[in-house]
């Protein structure tokens, strides 16, 4: 659940100050801050070979877009984004739920948690 | 052909239009019951088709079908009795009725109805009486394939009598097609009902693709009269054609539209097919690979005279066109005299029938166009009695010989035991059909040939000529039958088919002189001389069927001759064609006179031909009946006189003095080579070009972009991984490239 927490800041942010009184916060603060998330998720995805640290990263960059959009909601003065968080959080949770069982169920039949272990696509 | 000699033809028709005939009457409501003509026979193929289904083994569905076409001929006449010489419809049935609009012509209406008038009962009449007739022989004609087959002919036999009347009784041009396109569809089925025997299914093959472009013209016809009387229906576009006749007749040629011009020209063609006239003849005789009284029914009687029907019935829009018919006219005369020419040198004896069929044809589409409607009416009804007369006497020599029909292995077949009625049958039958003075033959041949000299046209009096040595030629070519098979020493030689000892003879052999070959193979050379030689042969004499039938049609071929003394002008076939659409007036003397009267000849031109400066009505009696006389002097000269076997006559001798002539009539003139050099071997080399231009051009597009992305797989298959990095490098790699291409789109 710690990823849920780790959304929390980001929502409070968003609440934070109207527009009209955000002074040094703007919205390419919370872009950028955006930018960054989803990079590190895309570095971490490609780099990283453990699964669950994999799924972690995915969840990274959901919360990536997760940022922008109720920044933009806030800027726009307009609900729509981030009731769209709300369901991307619901929905980030049950596929975390299934995410790690599928985890678990790969590392029970080859003892590891290696991405590398799994090719049975090729072509 | 120039205009100027056709002109006064056209004055002649315009007479003819004005006599108030009945096609301008009032239309009256016909009874229900003549409904019940159609209905029968097509009950009889129903019940005929479910004794098949049950296998039935007796010869149940002859005399179903005898039954059945009895009563369908006892309604005709009474059909005949009650309505002809008025004009009824009966709408029995509302078939097509489709609008799609309210105006003239956007309105197709094709009921199944009735349109009865005197040439309707006159057609009705011979058609289902000769059918019943022929059933009832061919209860016993075809008892060999009980069991086998016998079902399945007696109900594409009344298949048949349904169809054609349909094609006879129908009141549009559209149940007229339907009917058209049945009888066409019987006729294969019956040619090819030995289907086991490749000649015969091959024969069914040619007579239903030569009869393809006939039908195809008859269709384009169908749908232009559609197009310009907006109707198909006869009585709407009789009535519509009647402006364009009063206009011809006031000489107003150019006021008739080109497309009422084109009409009969379809029809015609139409007519030439299924009627087997040059160009589109050569199907008749190969259909005689079908049992002989479908030959003589379908092939000789009724069927192959629906052309000769069509142009009667719509008649009034022939009249229109200044070029139908006299192509009409050329084509018969010049069928008549190849046919004959044909049939002088075939040693088939059914094949000589058949050719002889065809000649007779012509002379009746020449009738026709000689505006003898009522000498063509006539003549088809003597030719449907002493043709099937003709036709069932070969058969009954067929079926009692094992398949023999080769003229030079049989002879003196009428003094053998039990074939006496045969003999005399096939006697009154060449009489008439070589034009003996006072046989209906002679009456309704010499009706065409007067008028072939009365008729001012383009060039009618070289086609009377023609016809003439025509009518010489068929006397020969008939009395050369008679003179070899039914008369002189008594022997024969029997056919391949010996179904005394084999249960599916007919199915497995052939009939014609390739399957003798064969036989003599099989019992050598030496088998030839004696009768009942060899295996214990012996011909069995036809039963009371065949001999009931055979003398009922010798006494009915006399017998047409009879009408011709009932009433004036030609008695009462000219009668009845006269009350209905297809009348003329150039028909006897009297309405000559009537066309001299009217004046409306060109001055100075002679408006009566002559022949011999006398009156060709008269003088044609002694002219054709001295060239028949002298046809049969010729063949029993050369056939009879002296002749001591089968094999050899005095003919034989003539034969090397007439070079390679003889080979070419015999070999047909080669005109199924020429078909086969003009249209089949082109169409053969088109069609593997064809099918090289598919293999290559298209199969080879098609196989390119199948294997175009086969190949580019092959080189991305790589990669395809399997590793989840990869995969998600590619992606990241692929949404940094889309990035990009945007940001360098849009800044």
């Amino acid at each position: 659940m710690s990823l849920l927490a780790a959304s929390s800041p980001v929502w409070m942010l968003a609440q934070a100050a109207p527009p009209a009184e955000m002074g040094s916060i703007t919205l390419a603060h919370y872009l950028v801050v955006s930018a960054v998330m989803f990079c590190l998720g895309v570095v971490g995805f490609l780099t990283r070979r453990n699964l669950i640290v994999m799924f972690l990263c995915t969840e990274m960059m959901f919360q990536a877009a997760g940022i922008a959009l109720v920044a933009f909601s806030r800027f726009h003065l307009h609900h729509t984004g981030q009731s769209f968080v709300i369901f991307v959080l619901t929905v980030a949770a049950a596929e975390a739920a299934m995410a790690l069982a599928l985890v678990v169920l790969l590392f029970r039949k080859r003892e590891s948690l290696s991405a590398g272990e799994w090719r049975d696509l090729r072509g | 052909m120039n205009s100027g000699s056709i002109i006064p033809v056209l004055n002649l028709l315009a007479a003819g239009a004005e006599e108030g005939h009945a096609s301008a009457g009032p239309v009256a409501h016909g009874p229900w019951w003549v409904a019940l003509i159609v209905v029968l026979p097509m009950l009889g193929a129903m019940l005929c088709g479910a004794a098949a289904a049950l296998k039935v083994r007796s010869k149940l569905p002859a005399f179903l079908t005898v039954g059945l076409l009895g009563a369908s001929c006892a309604l005709a006449v009474s059909m005949y009795l009650e309505l002809a010489g008025g004009r009824s419809i009966t709408v029995s049935y509302r078939w097509i009725d489709f609008a799609w609009g309210t105006g003239e012509g956007q309105r197709l209406v094709a009921n199944f109805g009735f349109y009865i008038d005197s040439l309707t009962c006159l057609w009705m009449l011979f058609v289902t009486g000769l059918a019943t007739l022929i059933a009832l022989y061919a209860s016993e004609y075809m008892s060999h394939d009980q069991g086998v087959g016998y079902c399945r002919f007696f109900a594409a036999f009344n298949l048949f009598v349904f169809s054609m009347a349909c094609l006879v009784m129908g009141d549009n041009l559209l149940l007229l097609y339907l009917g058209w396109e049945g009888v066409g569809l019987c006729s294969y089925l019956l040619i090819g009902y030995f289907y086991k025997r490749p000649a015969a299914v091959a024969a069914a093959k040619k007579a239903f693709i030569v009869n393809r472009i006939g039908d195809l013209a008859l269709a384009l016809g169908t749908m232009l009269a559609f197009v310009h009387f907006g109707s198909v229906e006869y009585a709407v576009i009789f009535a519509k054609a009647q402006p364009y006749i009063e206009a011809i007749k006031s000489g107003h040629l150019d006021q008739v539209p080109f497309v009422v011009q084109v009409i009969p020209l379809l029809f015609m063609v139409g007519a030439f097919g299924k009627s087997a006239q040059l160009p589109l003849y050569v199907w008749l005789p190969d259909a005689m690979e079908g049992p002989t009284p479908v030959s003589a029914l379908i092939h000789a009687a009724t069927m192959v005279t629906a052309g000769v029907y069509l142009i009667a019935r719509t008649y009034p829009i022939f009249l229109c066109s200044e070029y139908a018919l006299p192509v009409v006219a050329w084509v018969g005369a010049l069928t008549a005299l190849l046919a004959a020419t044909i049939g002088m040198a075939q040693f088939d004896i059914k094949r000589i029938m058949a050719y002889s069929t065809v000649s007779q044809l012509g002379y009746m589409f020449a009738g026709l166009a000689f505006l003898s409607s009522a000498g063509a009416a006539y003549h088809v009804f003597t030719h449907a009695f002493f043709k099937a007369t003709l036709f069932l006497c070969c058969g009954a020599v067929m079926h009692g010989f094992a398949g023999q029909l080769d003229l030079r292995k049989l002879s003196g077949v009428a003094f053998m035991k039990g074939w006496g009625i045969v003999g005399l049958a096939m006697l009154i039958g060449c009489l008439n059909l070589a034009g003996v003075p006072f046989t209906a033959g002679f009456f309704s041949k010499d009706m065409i040939l007067a008028e072939s000299f009365v008729t001012m046209g383009p060039g009618y009096q070289v086609l009377g000529w023609v016809l003439l040595l025509t009518a010489g030629l068929t006397a020969y070519y008939t009395f050369r039958v008679f003179f070899r098979v039914f008369v002189g020493p008594k022997t024969f030689e029997p056919g391949d088919e010996l179904h005394a000892h084999d249960d599916h003879g007919h199915d497995a052999h052939g009939h014609d002189s390739r399957g003798d070959a064969h036989a003599e193979a099989e019992h050598g050379p030496a088998g030839h001389a004696a009768p009942g030689h060899g295996h214990d042969f012996h011909p069995h004499a036809p039963g009371w069927a065949i001999n009931l039938v055979l003398l009922i049609l010798a006494a009915a071929s006399i017998a047409a001759a009879l009408p011709y003394f009932m009433g004036e002008h030609g008695g009462w076939v000219p009668k009845l064609v006269h009350e209905s659409s297809a009348t003329t007036i150039s028909d006897g003397h009297g309405s000559t006179a009537a066309f001299l009267a009217s004046g409306l000849h060109e001055p100075g031109a002679s408006a009566h031909g002559t022949l011999f400066g006398q009156d060709p009505h008269k003088i044609m009696y002694y002219v054709s009946g001295a060239i028949g006389a002298v046809g049969i002097a010729i063949a029993f000269v050369l056939h009879y006189a002296g002749r001591k076997t089968a094999g050899t006559s005095r003919a034989d001798a003539l034969v090397p003095a007439l070079g390679p002539v003889a080979g070419w009539a015999r070999r047909k003139w080669l005109v199924d080579e020429l078909y086969d050099a003009l249209v089949r071997t082109p169409l053969w080399v088109l069609s593997h070009v064809f099918h090289l231009i598919d293999k290559l051009l298209i199969d080879g597009l098609v196989n390119l972009f199948g294997w175009l992305p086969r190949a580019a797989a092959q080189r991305l298959r790589p990669t395809q991984g399997g590793d989840l990095h990869g995969y998600a490098a590619g992606m990241a790699v692929g949404l940094g490239a889309v990035l990009i291409l945007v940001w360098m789109l849009i800044l």
